[in-house]
Protein backbone atom coordinates (compact mmCIF):
# COMPACT_ATOMS: atom_id res chain seq x y z
CA UNK A 1 0.00 0.00 0.00
CA UNK A 2 1.35 3.73 -1.24
CA UNK A 3 1.38 5.82 1.74
CA UNK A 4 -0.28 9.17 0.55
CA UNK A 5 0.82 12.52 0.74
CA UNK A 6 -1.30 15.30 1.83
CA UNK A 7 -3.08 17.50 -1.24
CA UNK A 8 -1.43 20.69 -2.14
CA UNK A 9 -3.94 23.29 -0.82
CA UNK A 10 -3.19 25.61 -3.82
CA UNK A 11 -4.60 23.27 -7.20
CA UNK A 12 -7.26 24.37 -9.37
CA UNK A 13 -8.42 20.65 -10.36
CA UNK A 14 -12.86 21.44 -10.25
CA UNK A 15 -14.67 24.47 -11.74
CA UNK A 16 -16.02 24.28 -7.74
CA UNK A 17 -12.91 24.07 -6.05
CA UNK A 18 -13.35 28.08 -6.21
CA UNK A 19 -15.81 29.92 -4.19
CA UNK A 20 -17.44 32.70 -5.73
CA UNK A 21 -15.41 35.55 -4.03
CA UNK A 22 -12.54 33.61 -4.82
CA UNK A 23 -13.26 34.02 -8.35
CA UNK A 24 -13.97 37.56 -8.33
CA UNK A 25 -10.65 38.02 -7.14
CA UNK A 26 -9.11 36.52 -9.54
CA UNK A 27 -11.46 38.45 -12.30
CA UNK A 28 -9.99 41.62 -10.85
CA UNK A 29 -6.44 40.40 -11.44
CA UNK A 30 -7.32 39.74 -15.03
CA UNK A 31 -9.16 42.95 -15.45
CA UNK A 32 -5.46 44.42 -14.36
CA UNK A 33 -3.60 42.30 -16.37
CA UNK A 34 -5.35 42.78 -19.40
CA UNK A 35 -5.62 46.75 -19.12
CA UNK A 36 -1.91 46.91 -18.22
CA UNK A 37 -0.26 43.89 -19.47
CA UNK A 38 3.56 45.45 -19.29
CA UNK A 39 2.90 45.88 -15.87
CA UNK A 40 3.02 42.04 -15.27
CA UNK A 41 5.45 41.59 -17.76
CA UNK A 42 8.18 40.01 -15.51
CA UNK A 43 5.95 38.96 -12.75
CA UNK A 44 6.73 35.31 -13.07
CA UNK A 45 10.47 36.16 -14.16
CA UNK A 46 12.61 32.91 -12.52
CA UNK A 47 9.41 30.71 -12.67
CA UNK A 48 9.08 27.48 -14.56
CA UNK A 49 5.56 26.19 -15.70
CA UNK A 50 5.16 22.26 -17.01
CA UNK A 51 2.81 21.48 -19.31
CA UNK A 52 1.84 17.97 -19.62
CA UNK A 53 -0.91 17.35 -22.38
CA UNK A 54 -1.73 13.51 -22.81
CA UNK A 55 -3.89 14.06 -25.22
CA UNK A 56 -3.58 16.66 -28.40
CA UNK A 57 -4.82 20.27 -27.46
CA UNK A 58 -4.36 23.61 -29.25
CA UNK A 59 -6.12 26.03 -27.70
CA UNK A 60 -5.79 24.99 -24.47
CA UNK A 61 -2.20 24.56 -24.24
CA UNK A 62 -0.66 27.82 -26.40
CA UNK A 63 -3.37 30.11 -24.32
CA UNK A 64 -1.28 28.55 -21.04
CA UNK A 65 1.88 28.84 -22.93
CA UNK A 66 1.11 32.28 -23.85
CA UNK A 67 -0.22 33.29 -20.55
CA UNK A 68 3.22 31.99 -18.40
CA UNK A 69 5.71 33.45 -21.49
CA UNK A 70 3.76 36.82 -21.13
CA UNK A 71 4.65 36.91 -17.36
CA UNK A 72 8.05 36.49 -18.16
CA UNK A 73 7.94 32.90 -17.03
CA UNK A 74 9.48 30.07 -18.91
CA UNK A 75 7.41 26.76 -20.04
CA UNK A 76 8.88 23.25 -20.52
CA UNK A 77 6.81 20.66 -21.93
CA UNK A 78 6.31 16.77 -22.94
CA UNK A 79 6.86 16.74 -26.58
CA UNK A 80 4.65 13.67 -27.28
CA UNK A 81 3.31 11.43 -24.15
CA UNK A 82 3.74 8.27 -26.52
CA UNK A 83 7.36 8.61 -26.68
CA UNK A 84 7.43 9.66 -22.95
CA UNK A 85 7.68 7.83 -19.71
CA UNK A 86 4.29 6.64 -20.12
CA UNK A 87 5.53 5.05 -22.72
CA UNK A 88 7.43 3.12 -20.28
CA UNK A 89 4.75 2.31 -17.65
CA UNK A 90 5.95 4.71 -15.44
CA UNK A 91 2.79 5.58 -13.08
CA UNK A 92 0.98 9.36 -13.30
CA UNK A 93 1.91 9.48 -9.21
CA UNK A 94 5.46 8.87 -10.49
CA UNK A 95 5.71 11.50 -13.40
CA UNK A 96 3.93 13.89 -11.25
CA UNK A 97 6.36 14.28 -8.74
CA UNK A 98 9.76 14.22 -11.03
CA UNK A 99 8.26 16.61 -12.88
CA UNK A 100 7.51 18.37 -9.65
CA UNK A 101 10.75 18.56 -8.98
CA UNK A 102 11.98 20.57 -11.75
CA UNK A 103 8.96 23.05 -11.95
CA UNK A 104 6.82 25.94 -10.21
CA UNK A 105 3.83 24.69 -11.63
CA UNK A 106 2.06 22.11 -14.00
CA UNK A 107 -0.70 21.98 -15.93
CA UNK A 108 -1.99 18.48 -17.23
CA UNK A 109 -4.61 17.09 -19.37
CA UNK A 110 -5.41 14.08 -19.79
CA UNK A 111 -7.85 11.52 -21.15
CA UNK A 112 -8.98 9.75 -18.00
CA UNK A 113 -11.59 11.23 -15.79
CA UNK A 114 -9.98 12.29 -12.54
CA UNK A 115 -6.41 11.82 -13.45
CA UNK A 116 -5.75 15.56 -12.66
CA UNK A 117 -6.98 14.86 -8.98
CA UNK A 118 -4.89 11.66 -8.91
CA UNK A 119 -2.14 13.97 -9.88
CA UNK A 120 -2.52 16.55 -7.51
CA UNK A 121 -2.78 14.32 -4.67
CA UNK A 122 1.12 13.66 -5.67
CA UNK A 123 2.44 17.36 -6.69
CA UNK A 124 4.90 19.26 -4.57
CA UNK A 125 3.64 22.25 -7.01
CA UNK A 126 0.63 23.74 -7.74
CA UNK A 127 -1.45 22.18 -10.43
CA UNK A 128 -3.85 23.03 -12.74
CA UNK A 129 -6.08 20.68 -14.77
CA UNK A 130 -6.15 21.41 -18.14
CA UNK A 131 -8.92 19.13 -18.98
CA UNK A 132 -9.53 15.38 -17.60
CA UNK A 133 -11.45 12.92 -19.97
CA UNK A 134 -15.21 14.32 -20.14
CA UNK A 135 -15.51 15.04 -16.63
CA UNK A 136 -14.02 18.37 -15.95
CA UNK A 137 -12.28 21.68 -18.14
CA UNK A 138 -11.86 24.31 -14.78
CA UNK A 139 -9.98 26.94 -16.90
CA UNK A 140 -12.26 26.94 -19.95
CA UNK A 141 -15.26 27.20 -16.96
CA UNK A 142 -13.15 30.53 -15.69
CA UNK A 143 -12.43 31.81 -19.06
CA UNK A 144 -16.09 31.45 -19.81
CA UNK A 145 -17.66 33.79 -16.71
CA UNK A 146 -14.36 35.86 -17.12
CA UNK A 147 -16.06 36.98 -20.76
CA UNK A 148 -19.26 36.77 -19.80
CA UNK A 149 -18.34 39.29 -16.68
CA UNK A 150 -16.70 41.47 -18.66
CA UNK A 151 -19.08 42.24 -21.29
CA UNK A 152 -21.96 41.96 -18.98
CA UNK A 153 -20.67 43.51 -15.92
CA UNK A 154 -22.16 41.02 -13.20
CA UNK A 155 -22.69 37.57 -12.78
CA UNK A 156 -26.02 37.52 -11.64
CA UNK A 157 -29.28 38.05 -12.63
CA UNK A 158 -28.52 36.99 -15.99
CA UNK A 159 -31.10 34.72 -18.32
CA UNK A 160 -27.79 32.30 -20.23
CA UNK A 161 -29.09 30.40 -23.08
CA UNK A 162 -27.06 27.22 -24.05
CA UNK A 163 -27.64 25.83 -27.23
CA UNK A 164 -26.43 22.78 -29.34
CA UNK A 165 -25.08 19.03 -27.34
CA UNK A 166 -26.02 19.78 -23.93
CA UNK A 167 -26.07 16.12 -23.09
CA UNK A 168 -22.11 15.60 -23.70
CA UNK A 169 -20.71 18.70 -24.12
CA UNK A 170 -18.16 19.06 -20.28
CA UNK A 171 -17.82 22.64 -20.93
CA UNK A 172 -21.72 23.26 -20.58
CA UNK A 173 -22.04 20.94 -17.73
CA UNK A 174 -19.09 22.98 -15.69
CA UNK A 175 -20.63 26.48 -16.25
CA UNK A 176 -24.00 25.53 -15.75
CA UNK A 177 -22.91 24.64 -12.32
CA UNK A 178 -20.67 27.43 -11.88
CA UNK A 179 -23.42 29.94 -12.71
CA UNK A 180 -25.89 28.49 -10.71
CA UNK A 181 -24.31 29.70 -7.58
CA UNK A 182 -25.20 33.21 -8.49
CA UNK A 183 -28.31 35.09 -7.70
CA UNK A 184 -31.09 35.30 -10.28
CA UNK A 185 -29.31 33.20 -13.30
CA UNK A 186 -32.06 31.80 -15.29
CA UNK A 187 -31.10 28.91 -17.90
CA UNK A 188 -32.93 28.12 -20.85
CA UNK A 189 -31.60 24.25 -22.77
CA UNK A 190 -31.54 24.57 -26.31
CA UNK A 191 -31.40 21.58 -27.80
CA UNK A 192 -32.41 18.76 -29.66
CA UNK A 193 -34.12 15.69 -27.59
CA UNK A 194 -31.32 13.50 -28.05
CA UNK A 195 -28.96 15.77 -26.40
CA UNK A 196 -31.02 17.27 -23.54
CA UNK A 197 -29.11 18.10 -20.54
CA UNK A 198 -28.56 14.36 -18.35
CA UNK A 199 -30.64 14.44 -15.32
CA UNK A 200 -27.85 13.51 -13.22
CA UNK A 201 -26.62 17.47 -13.65
CA UNK A 202 -29.89 19.09 -13.23
CA UNK A 203 -29.59 17.34 -10.07
CA UNK A 204 -26.10 18.79 -9.07
CA UNK A 205 -27.37 22.31 -10.52
CA UNK A 206 -30.54 21.99 -7.94
CA UNK A 207 -28.26 20.81 -5.14
CA UNK A 208 -26.25 24.37 -6.17
CA UNK A 209 -29.74 26.44 -5.58
CA UNK A 210 -32.81 24.89 -5.37
CA UNK A 211 -35.08 27.51 -6.47
CA UNK A 212 -32.93 27.75 -10.20
CA UNK A 213 -34.84 28.16 -13.41
CA UNK A 214 -34.53 25.67 -16.36
CA UNK A 215 -36.32 25.64 -19.24
CA UNK A 216 -36.08 23.49 -21.76
CA UNK A 217 -37.13 23.73 -25.58
CA UNK A 218 -35.80 22.35 -29.03
CA UNK A 219 -36.69 25.62 -30.44
CA UNK A 220 -33.55 27.93 -30.83
CA UNK A 221 -35.63 30.92 -31.90
CA UNK A 222 -37.49 30.85 -28.96
CA UNK A 223 -34.62 30.61 -26.07
CA UNK A 224 -33.19 33.25 -28.44
CA UNK A 225 -35.32 36.37 -27.93
CA UNK A 226 -34.92 36.50 -23.78
CA UNK A 227 -30.99 35.27 -23.63
CA UNK A 228 -28.84 37.98 -22.28
CA UNK A 229 -25.75 35.29 -23.46
CA UNK A 230 -25.67 32.69 -25.97
CA UNK A 231 -23.42 29.75 -25.29
CA UNK A 232 -23.24 27.38 -28.62
CA UNK A 233 -21.64 24.30 -28.27
CA UNK A 234 -21.18 21.99 -31.30
CA UNK A 235 -23.22 19.22 -32.87
CA UNK A 236 -21.00 16.22 -32.82
CA UNK A 237 -21.91 13.75 -36.17
CA UNK A 238 -20.35 10.74 -34.24
CA UNK A 239 -23.12 11.18 -31.31
CA UNK A 240 -25.72 9.76 -33.73
CA UNK A 241 -26.93 6.34 -35.27
CA UNK A 242 -27.45 7.60 -38.64
CA UNK A 243 -26.60 10.44 -40.54
CA UNK A 244 -29.55 11.46 -41.73
CA UNK A 245 -30.70 12.37 -38.38
CA UNK A 246 -27.40 14.39 -37.60
CA UNK A 247 -27.81 16.79 -40.58
CA UNK A 248 -31.74 17.26 -39.92
CA UNK A 249 -30.44 18.37 -36.25
CA UNK A 250 -27.69 20.29 -37.11
CA UNK A 251 -28.89 22.24 -39.28
CA UNK A 252 -31.77 23.33 -36.84
CA UNK A 253 -29.14 24.34 -34.62
CA UNK A 254 -27.05 26.75 -37.09
CA UNK A 255 -26.87 30.36 -35.59
CA UNK A 256 -27.42 32.90 -38.86
CA UNK A 257 -27.69 36.54 -38.91
CA UNK A 258 -31.53 35.56 -39.75
CA UNK A 259 -31.63 34.44 -36.40
CA UNK A 260 -30.33 36.82 -34.24
CA UNK A 261 -32.54 39.30 -35.47
CA UNK A 262 -34.83 38.40 -33.08
CA UNK A 263 -32.03 38.46 -30.12
CA UNK A 264 -31.39 41.53 -27.64
CA UNK A 265 -28.85 44.13 -28.45
CA UNK A 266 -26.94 43.43 -26.38
CA UNK A 267 -26.72 39.86 -26.08
CA UNK A 268 -23.85 38.31 -26.12
CA UNK A 269 -22.75 35.00 -28.83
CA UNK A 270 -20.03 32.60 -26.80
CA UNK A 271 -18.47 29.52 -27.75
CA UNK A 272 -15.65 27.45 -26.37
CA UNK A 273 -14.12 26.55 -30.21
CA UNK A 274 -13.70 24.92 -32.28
CA UNK A 275 -16.54 26.19 -34.04
CA UNK A 276 -17.72 24.34 -37.44
CA UNK A 277 -20.86 24.35 -38.64
CA UNK A 278 -22.89 25.97 -35.65
CA UNK A 279 -22.14 29.68 -36.80
CA UNK A 280 -22.54 30.90 -39.47
CA UNK A 281 -19.68 32.94 -40.81
CA UNK A 282 -21.28 36.20 -41.35
CA UNK A 283 -22.43 36.18 -37.74
CA UNK A 284 -19.11 36.36 -36.77
CA UNK A 285 -19.60 40.15 -38.24
CA UNK A 286 -21.67 40.69 -35.77
CA UNK A 287 -20.82 42.78 -32.77
CA UNK A 288 -22.40 40.61 -30.36
CA UNK A 289 -20.13 37.58 -31.20
CA UNK A 290 -17.40 37.43 -28.59
CA UNK A 291 -16.22 34.13 -29.37
CA UNK A 292 -12.60 34.99 -30.43
CA UNK A 293 -12.46 37.75 -27.83
CA UNK A 294 -13.72 34.97 -25.17
CA UNK A 295 -10.82 32.64 -26.51
CA UNK A 296 -8.43 35.75 -25.83
CA UNK A 297 -9.61 36.61 -22.50
CA UNK A 298 -8.93 33.36 -21.32
CA UNK A 299 -5.23 33.94 -21.76
CA UNK A 300 -6.10 36.76 -19.21
CA UNK A 301 -7.86 35.09 -17.11
CA UNK A 302 -5.27 32.05 -16.84
CA UNK A 303 -2.63 34.86 -16.43
CA UNK A 304 -3.95 35.90 -13.45
CA UNK A 305 -4.58 32.09 -11.90
CA UNK A 306 -0.99 31.21 -12.50
CA UNK A 307 0.36 34.55 -10.57
CA UNK A 308 -2.15 33.48 -7.80
CA UNK A 309 -1.28 29.91 -7.66
CA UNK A 310 2.21 30.64 -7.41
CA UNK A 311 1.62 33.46 -4.97
CA UNK A 312 3.29 36.06 -7.18
CA UNK A 313 0.40 38.63 -7.69
CA UNK B 1 -15.39 -32.24 16.24
CA UNK B 2 -12.69 -29.83 15.76
CA UNK B 3 -12.01 -28.03 18.85
CA UNK B 4 -11.03 -24.41 19.71
CA UNK B 5 -10.00 -22.84 23.27
CA UNK B 6 -12.14 -19.81 24.30
CA UNK B 7 -10.10 -16.76 23.95
CA UNK B 8 -9.71 -14.37 27.46
CA UNK B 9 -8.99 -11.08 25.42
CA UNK B 10 -9.79 -10.37 22.25
CA UNK B 11 -12.13 -10.00 19.29
CA UNK B 12 -13.99 -13.25 17.70
CA UNK B 13 -15.65 -12.35 13.82
CA UNK B 14 -18.67 -14.75 14.25
CA UNK B 15 -21.71 -15.53 11.02
CA UNK B 16 -19.20 -15.14 8.57
CA UNK B 17 -20.76 -16.38 4.90
CA UNK B 18 -18.86 -19.64 5.01
CA UNK B 19 -16.14 -19.27 2.11
CA UNK B 20 -15.57 -15.84 3.15
CA UNK B 21 -13.36 -16.17 5.85
CA UNK B 22 -10.13 -16.51 4.29
CA UNK B 23 -10.79 -13.45 2.17
CA UNK B 24 -11.65 -11.54 5.50
CA UNK B 25 -8.58 -13.33 7.28
CA UNK B 26 -6.24 -11.39 4.27
CA UNK B 27 -7.87 -8.23 4.57
CA UNK B 28 -7.61 -8.19 7.85
CA UNK B 29 -3.67 -8.57 7.57
CA UNK B 30 -4.06 -11.23 10.25
CA UNK B 31 -1.34 -13.65 8.58
CA UNK B 32 1.94 -12.76 10.01
CA UNK B 33 0.67 -11.65 13.52
CA UNK B 34 2.52 -12.15 16.64
CA UNK B 35 -0.74 -12.70 18.63
CA UNK B 36 -3.00 -16.19 18.24
CA UNK B 37 -5.57 -16.38 15.39
CA UNK B 38 -7.82 -18.85 14.10
CA UNK B 39 -9.51 -19.48 11.17
CA UNK B 40 -12.16 -21.67 11.26
CA UNK B 41 -14.58 -22.27 8.46
CA UNK B 42 -17.34 -24.87 7.63
CA UNK B 43 -18.45 -24.81 11.27
CA UNK B 44 -22.08 -25.75 12.01
CA UNK B 45 -24.72 -22.82 13.04
CA UNK B 46 -27.67 -23.35 13.68
CA UNK B 47 -28.62 -19.72 12.42
CA UNK B 48 -26.70 -20.04 9.02
CA UNK B 49 -26.13 -24.01 8.68
CA UNK B 50 -22.73 -23.86 8.16
CA UNK B 51 -20.39 -20.43 8.78
CA UNK B 52 -16.45 -19.36 9.12
CA UNK B 53 -15.54 -17.69 12.03
CA UNK B 54 -11.94 -15.85 12.71
CA UNK B 55 -11.07 -15.19 16.71
CA UNK B 56 -7.92 -13.21 17.15
CA UNK B 57 -6.34 -13.23 20.92
CA UNK B 58 -4.80 -10.99 22.24
CA UNK B 59 -5.79 -7.96 20.06
CA UNK B 60 -8.89 -5.13 20.41
CA UNK B 61 -7.86 -2.77 18.52
CA UNK B 62 -7.99 -3.95 15.11
CA UNK B 63 -9.09 -2.01 12.36
CA UNK B 64 -12.32 -3.46 11.17
CA UNK B 65 -13.85 -0.20 9.33
CA UNK B 66 -13.90 -2.42 5.82
CA UNK B 67 -15.78 -5.53 7.60
CA UNK B 68 -19.27 -4.54 6.18
CA UNK B 69 -18.25 -4.27 2.84
CA UNK B 70 -17.05 -7.13 3.09
CA UNK B 71 -19.78 -9.09 4.70
CA UNK B 72 -22.59 -7.39 6.48
CA UNK B 73 -23.74 -10.06 8.02
CA UNK B 74 -20.84 -10.17 10.70
CA UNK B 75 -20.96 -9.89 14.14
CA UNK B 76 -18.26 -8.75 16.50
CA UNK B 77 -18.00 -9.82 19.66
CA UNK B 78 -15.24 -8.29 21.83
CA UNK B 79 -14.04 -10.36 24.42
CA UNK B 80 -12.62 -9.70 27.91
CA UNK B 81 -11.87 -12.22 30.77
CA UNK B 82 -13.65 -14.63 28.55
CA UNK B 83 -17.13 -13.11 28.07
CA UNK B 84 -18.40 -11.28 25.68
CA UNK B 85 -18.74 -7.77 26.79
CA UNK B 86 -20.09 -6.25 23.40
CA UNK B 87 -21.51 -7.14 19.92
CA UNK B 88 -21.28 -5.38 17.37
CA UNK B 89 -22.48 -5.14 13.89
CA UNK B 90 -20.44 -3.13 11.84
CA UNK B 91 -21.43 -0.62 10.07
CA UNK B 92 -20.18 0.97 6.50
CA UNK B 93 -17.12 2.99 6.25
CA UNK B 94 -17.41 6.48 5.59
CA UNK B 95 -13.99 6.53 3.32
CA UNK B 96 -12.78 3.43 1.72
CA UNK B 97 -9.40 2.69 0.34
CA UNK B 98 -8.40 0.51 -1.85
CA UNK B 99 -11.13 -2.55 -1.40
CA UNK B 100 -13.88 -1.29 -4.25
CA UNK B 101 -12.92 -1.11 -8.14
CA UNK B 102 -14.42 1.60 -10.10
CA UNK B 103 -16.37 0.49 -12.83
CA UNK B 104 -16.39 3.31 -14.94
CA UNK B 105 -13.25 2.36 -17.45
CA UNK B 106 -12.80 6.32 -18.32
CA UNK B 107 -11.45 6.51 -14.39
CA UNK B 108 -7.93 6.95 -14.17
CA UNK B 109 -7.73 4.41 -11.38
CA UNK B 110 -8.68 1.44 -14.40
CA UNK B 111 -4.88 2.12 -15.80
CA UNK B 112 -2.97 3.94 -12.89
CA UNK B 113 -2.22 0.91 -10.75
CA UNK B 114 -0.08 2.81 -8.02
CA UNK B 115 -2.53 4.68 -6.31
CA UNK B 116 -5.75 3.05 -4.45
CA UNK B 117 -9.09 3.44 -5.08
CA UNK B 118 -11.02 6.02 -2.73
CA UNK B 119 -14.21 6.16 -2.33
CA UNK B 120 -16.98 8.05 -0.09
CA UNK B 121 -20.02 7.11 1.21
CA UNK B 122 -22.92 9.60 -0.01
CA UNK B 123 -25.76 7.35 0.59
CA UNK B 124 -25.85 5.04 3.93
CA UNK B 125 -29.87 3.46 3.02
CA UNK B 126 -28.83 2.81 -0.38
CA UNK B 127 -25.16 1.81 -0.18
CA UNK B 128 -23.98 3.65 -2.18
CA UNK B 129 -20.69 5.39 -2.31
CA UNK B 130 -18.92 7.71 -5.21
CA UNK B 131 -15.27 7.36 -6.75
CA UNK B 132 -13.15 10.07 -5.43
CA UNK B 133 -11.49 10.39 -8.71
CA UNK B 134 -14.15 10.30 -11.48
CA UNK B 135 -17.49 10.77 -9.36
CA UNK B 136 -18.78 7.78 -10.41
CA UNK B 137 -21.15 5.70 -8.40
CA UNK B 138 -20.92 2.50 -6.93
CA UNK B 139 -23.46 0.37 -4.78
CA UNK B 140 -21.97 -2.21 -2.47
Amino acid sequence: MTTMPASHSRHFIDALDLPPAKYADLFSLAHRIKDDPAAFSSACSGKLMATLFYEPSTRTRLSFEAAMLRLGGRVITVADPATSSVAKGESLADTIRTVGGYADLIVIRHPKEGAAKLAALYSPVPLINGGDGAREHPTQTLTDLFTIVTYKGRLDGLIVAFCGDLRYGRTVHSLIKALARYPGTRFILISPEELRLPDHVKGEVLDLREDVELHETTRMEEGLKQADVLYMTRIQKERFFNEEDYLRLRDAYVLTPGKLRAAKGDLIVMHPLPRVTEISPEVDEDERAVYFQQARLGMFARMALITSLLGVA
Amino acid sequence: MLKVDRIQVGIVLDHIRVGGGLRIFKELGLAGQEYPVALLMNVPSTKMARKDMIKVSEALDLDLTKLALLDAGITVNYIEGGQVVRKVKPGLPERVVGLIRCKNPRCITSTESYSPSIFTLVDREAKRYKCFYCGEYVTV
